[in-house]
């Protein structure tokens, strides 16, 4: 086949599958969302905002990114300093660090239920400890504040793996002889960490950062199994009225409120963390 | 027989011309080698020969045949890599017997010519190793012994040295010479190292900016450069420039010195002679000691002429020091000439 | 100065000795963090129902079989399990089948239009794809393909394909294209060439990816809850029965989910790198 037709039949498979079913469903969600049986419309959004669920189900989802990105970034940062100066056991250590980034945010949500719940393995400690007399329960209704705390240890668990595995790799590109340069002008560890580690790791903090918050944002059965519908956030709420309320149209809505707010976080990472052309490794 | 004969060969990547209108004949059994700085487009031209790169526009025959719409494997040609370009996943006699297989030989024949010719290339020891286990000067010999087995009429080579070090290369370089010499074929080369280039050489095209310069036997492009290019490329230290200025009586004036010269139509010519072809004695250009460098066989003298550097080679007994002030005279018969504008040879 | 020394180098080891200890504490925190929540789930897992509901836990697992008996006599749990390995292998043979020819030709070719696909891929990140589940769970009823497998399939090679062309393109990427035009000229044709010379070279890679589209797919939840009613896949199945169904099922589910995520991460753990480093660019 001539070479330059080649590339293009090549590409013509997964060009074809991603306009299909990528573009077109997105610009579907839109018109859904958009769009009643006269046309344009702000019902749906207006259906979906004066609802009492969604105040709290955005402030949730917001402040649960808000909380559980910093920690990641700063455990996969120690996590991938520690690994980088491993002699030895260096890819045990990084297999066992790595472990969570397989599991799915449902199975890592039935790990922590095991752990929070009533007769779960933290009220036997406690209460084997002497610390308290009879078992709490951690994750009842009451409690939002405390299954709030529990989806972030679970996400912080699971999650942080994936953000260490790109931060380590990203460490791998760093040659040595600029830390060595470094050290011969008279800085300390943590001088070269931070004048050199972390700017010359902008593009992997960038795209661990991008998909970490997006992720976030799409947190959805690791809190429906840590505190079912206590606990409001937006695919959640997505899911609700998909199926319990039968509205696809409201449904859309809140997929176009992800959305905005993916778009937004990745436009400002983007710019946060550009590294000026010719500035690269 | 298998002439290679390229007519008006040109490419262009976009904008840019890698390559302006080509045309170069090699002899059947020819020694040619393609030398040139770093993007002066004699690889692109060896690729083009090879079939991996398709000419914007003109033809290449190889043996009679027009070639340039086929595809690499049909041309009748073999082909050895800058990066050697063993296969990995294979063992050195599965790489050797790679185009015999696709060439469906039979048996005993592809086993013939794999030991044959890693006899030819003292590789028979390593034909059950993998690429990994080789160091480069034997990945190097695996992958001319890959091209040789091929029998082909044509053997095509991009910089095959150039990974090796410099012991290694120069063992390499009478090897390869004595190897292609015996086996017969055409052989284009592709070097930008003119020592390379000036011992394997049947005949050199020394390229610059996507055109052929000169095309000749080495010593003629050593001792004759075409252009002021080739004078300044070959050569180590390269030939030494001057302007010059008509003083009529067929006479030029070469730093305050008359020099018999060409008869030229030009008021300003360049004068032009190579480092180790000047005598120091009472008469002759006057050049001030810059830096020596003892060499041991000679002497390498940095010095300044009119402001330019001039660079000679003296025996290494002349006791001279810099800021000495020396008359450098040039062996009439070694001067050469040439116009400041087109930088062509007078 | 020899005094000074030695004063000084008792003191020095000390130094070094304690913060070569906080060190190796750091990494024992930081792997039972890891380890034991999975640890404390399997514990579960392999215990009697009653020991799952019961209380102070022991934290040592009895090894009775009761739970998981229970777990995979539930109905619907074998089928769901079976959908699970379906709907992974299908998304595993799309994601590579669609992905590598497209990773090849980025590797491979320059053309017009390949920073438009490029940019289309990238693009993917930035959007929360389960979403997509919504208005394809519309087209799928107008095309016979809700509830199959094959339709949810294609939703999760949404996801998968962006890594697998990424990961396909680093891989060609790493086989120098030299050994490919050696190929032509002793002989191959271009799929002769990619068949007996780049193919052997990328297999491994490609394994690992195809393992990795396999675990994205069996770890989502979002849009196989959406997109199946009788036919759910296993975190579907899971999710939907959470109200319901009891610990211990819930517990022996997780332990499901979570097994063979282990067993691929070991799979893949040397590709894991390499594929996250390339990532980013």
């Amino acid at each position: 086949m001539h070479p330059k037709v080649l590339p293009y039949v090549l590409l013509l498979p997964a060009t074809l599958f991603l306009l299909v079913f990528f573009v077109y469903p997105f610009v579907q969600i839109a018109l859904l969302a958009f769009t009643g049986a006269e046309g344009f419309t702000l019902q749906h959004v207006q259906t979906m905002a004066s609802h009492w669920k969604f105040k709290a189900a955005l402030g949730w989802t917001l402040l649960l990114a808000a909380v559980v990105v910093p920690i990641q970034l700063m455990l996969a940062l120690s996590m991938a300093t520690i690994v980088s100066k491993l002699e030895s056991g260096r890819s045990s250590i990084l297999y066992i660090f790595s472990i969570p980034l397989g599991l799915s945010d449902l199975a890592s949500g039935i790990i922590w239920l095991a752990i929070f719940e009533q007769s779960g393995f933290l009220n036997s400690l406690l209460v084997g400890l002497g610390i308290i007399e009879r078992p709490i329960l951690f994750l009842g209704y009451q409690n939002v504040w405390v299954i709030f705390a529990a989806v972030v240890i679970a996400e912080a668990w699971r999650a942080t793996a994936i953000v260490m595995v790109i931060l380590v790799s990203g460490m791998g590109l760093i040659p040595k002889e600029y830390y060595e340069a470094a050290e011969v002008f008279g800085a300390g560890p943590w001088k070269r960490f931070v004048k050199i580690t972390l700017p010359l790791l902008r593009p992997s903090l960038q795209t661990a950062l991008i998909l970490r918050t997006l992720l976030a944002f799409e947190v959805f059965a690791v809190v429906i199994t840590l505190g079912g519908t206590t606990l409001p956030v937006l695919m959640g709420e997505t899911f609700q009225w998909q199926f319990a309320l039968q509205d696809r149209h409201v449904a859309s809505a809140y997929a176009m409120v992800i959305l905005a707010i993916s778009i937004a976080a990745t436009l400002f990472y983007l710019w946060a963390l550009r590294v000026p052309k010719g500035a690269k490794i | 027989m298998a002439e290679i004969v390229i007519k008006k060969v040109a490419k262009s990547f976009g904008g840019f011309h890698a390559l302006h209108s080509i045309d170069l004949t090699i002899a059947d059994q020819e020694f040619m080698v393609l030398l040139g700085a770093s993007g002066c487009g004699k690889t692109t031209l060896l690729r083009i020969i090879a079939g991996l790169e398709t000419p914007s526009q003109g033809e290449v025959w190889i043996g009679g045949r027009r070639v340039d719409g086929l595809p690499p494997r049909e041309r009748g040609i073999a082909m050895v890599f800058q990066n050697y370009a063993v296969f990995p996943h294979l063992t050195v006699f599965e790489n050797i017997a790679f185009g015999l297989r696709m060439k469906k030989l039979p048996r005993q024949e592809i086993e013939r010519r794999v030991t044959r010719t890693a006899e030819l290339m003292h590789i028979e020891q390593l034909l059950k190793r993998y690429s990994g286990q080789l160091s480069g000067g034997q990945r190097q010999r695996v992958a001319v012994a890959r091209a040789l087995a091929m029998e082909p009429d044509v053997i095509l080579m991009d910089e095959p040295l150039s990974n090796l070090d410099a012991l290694l290369r120069l063992e390499m370089r009478a090897e390869l010479k004595g190897v292609l010499a015996a086996s017969k074929t055409t052989t284009i080369y592709v070097t930008h190292d003119q020592v390379e280039a000036m011992s394997l050489a049947d005949r050199i095209s020394v390229m610059n900016a996507g055109k052929i310069v000169q095309a000749a036997r080495p010593v003629e492009v050593y001792r004759n450069p075409a252009a002021r290019f080739v004078g300044s490329f070959i050569g180590n230290p390269p030939m030494n420039f001057i302007p010059a200025k008509r003083a009529g009586d067929g006479k030029w004036q070469v730093a305050g010195v008359a020099l018999d010269g060409p008869q030229a139509s030009r008021d300003r010519l360049e004068f032009a002679i190579r480092p180790e072809d000047v005598t120091v004695g009472a008469e002759g250009i006057p050049a001030t000691v810059r830096v020596v460098e003892p060499l041991g066989v000679h002497t390498l003298l940095t010095c300044e002429v009119e402001g330019a550097l001039f660079r000679a080679v003296v025996e290494s007994d002349l006791a001279v020091t810099p800021g000495d002030t020396l008359r450098l005279a040039p062996k009439p018969d070694r001067v050469r000439w040439f116009d400041p504008e087109s930088g062509m040879a007078v | 100065m020899s005094t000074a020394v030695s004063v000084d180098a008792p003191h020095k080891v000390e130094v070094r000795s304690a913060a070569r200890f906080l060190f190796i504490a750091a990494i024992v925190v930081l792997c039972i963090w890891v380890l034991l929540p999975i640890y404390l789930l399997f514990v579960n897992a392999l215990s009697s129902p009653q020991e799952v509901s019961g209380f102070p836990k022991t934290g040592l697992p009895s090894f009775d079989f009761g739970s998981v008996r229970f777990f995979l006599s539930f109905a619907g749990v074998l089928q769901a399990l079976g959908n699970s390995v379906l709907v992974a292998v299908l998304t595993m043979v799309l994601s590579i089948g669609i992905g590598a020819p497209a990773g090849y030709a980025l590797s491979r070719f320059d053309f017009p239009g390949k920073e438009s696909f490029r940019m289309l891929v990238v693009m993917t990140r930035a959007f929360p794809l389960p979403l997509l589940a919504l208005p394809l769970a519309v087209l799928f009823i107008r095309t016979g393909l809700d509830d199959t497998a094959f339709g949810l399939a294609i939703v999760h090679t949404v996801l998968a394909l962006p890594f697998a062309v990424l990961i396909t393109f680093s891989l060609f990427s790493g086989i120098p294209i030299e050994l490919e035009e050696a190929a032509w000229t002793l002989g191959c044709n271009r799929w002769q060439a990619f068949r007996k010379v780049v193919l052997p070279l990328v297999m491994p890679g490609i394994a690992a990816s195809a393992v990795f589209a396999f675990t994205i797919s069996w770890n989502e939840v979002f849009a196989a809850a959406v997109l199946t009613i009788q036919n759910r896949t296993l975190p579907a199945f899971l999710v939907q029965s959470l109200n319901v169904s009891p610990l211990h099922l819930k517990f022996a589910g997780g332990a499901a989910l979570v097994i063979p995520a282990l067993i691929f991460i070991f799979a893949v753990r040397r590709y894991l790198f390499a594929m996250w480093g390339i990532a980013n660019r």
